[in-house]
């Protein structure tokens, strides 16, 4: 990529004018493992996240950022830090996210994104798997005796601005031929207040944020969320196109975590399992071979990634399972052997 | 004799200047310098940028504008549906929704700044207090808490849609809007139309006609009444003679909500409400400082000949307060029209949260689209001051 040293001033001044501020900040060199070495340089890895949603991305009461979506980021870290911690998280509208990624603002997308064809092709994003197969529903009052999807003609839809969340609804209402109205808003919060307020019927957003936006209204018991799935919503991080080795570095980072779970290798016995004599443990965490190497990380990457953050089925269910105030099922996203849809390649 | 006038000769002129010492020729070289150092930063910036987002990815032409788009939008003044209507169409619509806030705010901010001002002048204390209060606390707190607390206190008293307040003649009030009954012109309308027309016209050649008068006979026409007299009356007639033609359609609940009539948004409401008392506090300011600024001389001799106090605001005050308010309440008015884009926030489908927002995020054409919205704000703003200035040019004061 060409870039005058003398011009990156300016080039700045005017990306910053046109909204994109930091586009020429991440633009020297040639286009391959770039983003690895200034992650490493800077000592921080940039994440986008969500600016808030219980299970996938929310700071606690002491300002530590938990969630499924946060994980991913912690798992990068704990890869080429052997620290799970060396973060800035970027919160981000669901509207700002993708321009973020493109200007090179943050270094990996990890907010609960819908994998799309356009977004890949059109927006020069990859996405580097699913850490959660979801889909899109409707939550709504009690008290409107609606048992389903179909009896919302005519109904009032509030929604956040600016996703597939938006589109799937106006196909779902189009191809039923059903009238209704949308009132969308930049961020959740404010759709779901005005929900919560009374000015729509209907809320829509993916299931597990249904589930997640639920606890947050003024009466939990009188919201129900539909059965419907109108859409397929696969969530996953996404990274920039150009960077072949970045790119495999965070898809690696998930599919550690699945096989992790897979041979039962958990944060608490990781140290243990060391010396296991499995050659499928021993190549993960980097006893025998060096698979790290190509990715620009140490050997131990794998096992850095269980010591510090833990296998997939672990965040699951702190974040969004039994262990935490959401209570959802593993459904689509247990293990392939277990009936779900998570499946890690193997490390080899 | 030869000597001499060589010897004054040498005197007079001056050694000659070398021309790149000379004042047009450095000014001439340094502007070309900075012309050229401009020139090259746009540049710079532009190849840039461009070079920067094809290697990304993404999109940098205007292909978008036709393709479909796929989403709705609530409020729309021309049709929009996401089957049919592409991207191209939502930035129509959000304009139009832009302007019409725009609109309507600037004239409902217009007269209560006026009436505002006024009032702080007011020699009633209790008058000029609330007036104070009201501007002091309108101007002082941010405009987006403001535009909050108005979606929120236009909401929250409001009824759901089953249990809506009827209003006399068939007008619905909700937390889903406000449903009044929608017009419906039939055959033989425009005849009104011709006539309200008609009546404009003749009561501007009334008017023309009423100010020669008076200063060739000092004889004075009603002519207030006679230019309501003839629109009011005109309209009506031709309505009549044409048959009535003018039926209604009247909102009715079925299902969730209201169909038929006209709905008027509580989006729209609460951002227009915020927008303009916002901006009154401002122009009352204005208001006041252009009364003030008039000199109390001008007053004192209008009184001395005997104008009445209102004929004294009306023909010697006001007009010359005018030539110091109109600047700064452009100013306003162009603040105004800019600061309905926090729609946003209370989910009111204007430019900025249709296009800049929905279409941006669909298309990720961000260079584009946030180019095109800052251009449409810059042709928006640049209209509005030269319509201002040039009602400005009439107002000046003429110097002889």
């Amino acid at each position: 990529m060409k870039v005058r040293a003398s011009s990156m001033g300016f080039a700045l001044a005017a990306a910053t004018t046109l909204g994109l501020t930091g586009f020429a900040a991440a633009q020297s060199g040639d286009k391959t493992s770039r983003t690895l070495e200034q992650v490493k340089a800077r000592g921080t890895l940039s994440c986008g996240t969500n600016t808030g949603l219980a299970g996938f991305a929310l700071p606690d009461d002491k300002g530590n950022w938990t969630g499924i979506d946060v994980d991913v980021c912690r798992a990068i870290s704990a890869a080429i830090f052997n620290d799970p911690n060396k973060i800035k998280f970027v919160p981000l509208t669901a509207k700002d996210r993708f321009t973020a990624l493109q200007s090179g603002e943050i270094d990996v997308l990890s907010r609960n994104g819908t994998w799309t064809q356009s977004r890949e092709a059109d927006l020069g994003l990859l996405w580097t798997g699913v850490n959660y197969y979801d889909g899109q529903g409707f939550m709504v009052r009690k008290k409107l005796n609606v048992s389903s999807a179909m009896e919302l003609s005519g109904a009032s839809v509030c929604v956040q601005q600016g996703t597939t969340t938006e589109l799937n609804l106006a196909d779902y209402f189009r191809s039923n031929n059903m009238k209704y109205e949308v009132v969308a808003f930049a961020t959740a919060n404010e759709a779901i207040k005005a929900y919560d307020s009374g000015r729509c019927d209907a809320y829509t957003t993916d299931q597990s944020g249904l589930y997640a936006e639920r606890i947050k209204l003024t009466n939990v018991d009188e919201h129900l969320v539909l059965p419907d799935v109108i859409s397929k919503e696969p969530l996953g991080p996404a990274v920039r196109q150009g960077d072949d080795q970045w790119f495999n570095l965070v898809k690696w980072a998930h599919f550690v975590m699945l096989n992790a779970e897979e041979l039962g290798v958990t944060k608490a016995n990781v140290d243990e399992r060391l010396k296991s004599t499995v050659p499928e443990v021993r190549r993960l965490l980097g006893v025998e071979g060096d698979y790290g190497k190509a990715l620009g990380l140490t050997p131990d990457w794998g096992f850095r990634i269980i010591k510090h953050v833990g296998n997939y089925g672990e965040s699951f269910n702190r974040n969004l399972g039994e262990g935490s105030r959401l209570k959802i099922k593993r459904g689509l996203n247990a293990l392939w052997n277990k009936g779900g849809l998570q499946y890690g390649p193997p490390v080899r | 004799m030869s000597s001499a006038p060589a010897g004054v000769a040498s005197q007079t002129e001056p050694p000659r200047t070398p021309f790149w010492r000379a004042d047009w020729a450095r000014g001439a070289l340094w502007q070309a310098l900075l012309l050229s150092a401009f020139v090259w930063l746009m540049w710079a910036a532009i190849d840039n940028a461009s070079v920067n987002m094809r290697a990304r990815g993404v999109p940098t032409d205007f292909g978008f504008w036709n393709r479909p788009a796929g989403f709705d939008i609530n409020q729309t003044l021309v049709p929009f549906t996401s089957a049919g209507s592409t991207y191209g169409r939502a930035f129509t619509v959000g304009l139009l929704n832009t302007l019409l806030v725009a609109f309507f705010g600037i004239i409902i901010a217009s007269v209560l700044g006026f009436l505002i001002g006024i009032a702080r002048l007011s020699r009633n204390w209790m008058v000029a207090r609330l007036a104070t209060i009201y501007v002091e606390v309108i101007r002082n707190t941010p405009l987006l808490l403001q535009l909050l607390f108005w979606y929120n206190a236009v909401l929250a008293p409001l009824p759901n849609p089953r249990q809506s307040v009827e209003l006399p003649g068939n007008i619905y009030l909700n937390n889903r809007g406000l449903f009044v009954p929608e017009p419906l012109f039939g055959v033989g309308f425009d005849w009104t139309l011709w006539a309200l027309g008609i009546a404009i016209i003749a009561s501007y050649a009334v008017k023309r006609y009423a100010a020669r008068l008076r200063v060739e006979t000092t004889k004075r026409l009603p002519v207030g009444a006679i230019a309501f007299g003839l629109i009011i009356g005109l309209p009506a007639l031709a309505f009549l003679l044409a048959g009535a033609p003018l039926s209604w359609s009247t909102p009715e609940l079925r299902g969730f909500n209201f169909n038929g009539g006209v709905r008027i948004f509580p989006e729209f409401v609460a951002l227009l409400l915020g927008l303009s008392l916002y901006t009154a506090a401002f122009i009352a300011e204005i208001v006041r400082a252009g009364v003030l600024s008039v000199s109390h001389g001008q007053s004192e001799a209008a009184s001395a000949l005997g104008l009445p106090r209102g004929r004294l605001l009306r023909l010697v005050v006001i007009p010359q307060a005018m030539r110091v308010i109109i600047p700064p309440l452009t100013n306003q008015y162009l603040n105004l029209t800019k600061n309905s884009s926090l729609a946003v926030f209370i989910g009111y489908p204007d430019l900025v949260q249709v296009f800049a927002g929905t279409v941006l995020n669909q298309t990720g054409a961000a260079v584009q689209v946030i180019s095109i919205t800052m251009a449409v704000y810059l042709v928006i703003s640049l209209v509005t001051s030269a319509g201002m200035n040039l009602y400005n040019r009439r107002m000046a004061l003429a110097e002889r």
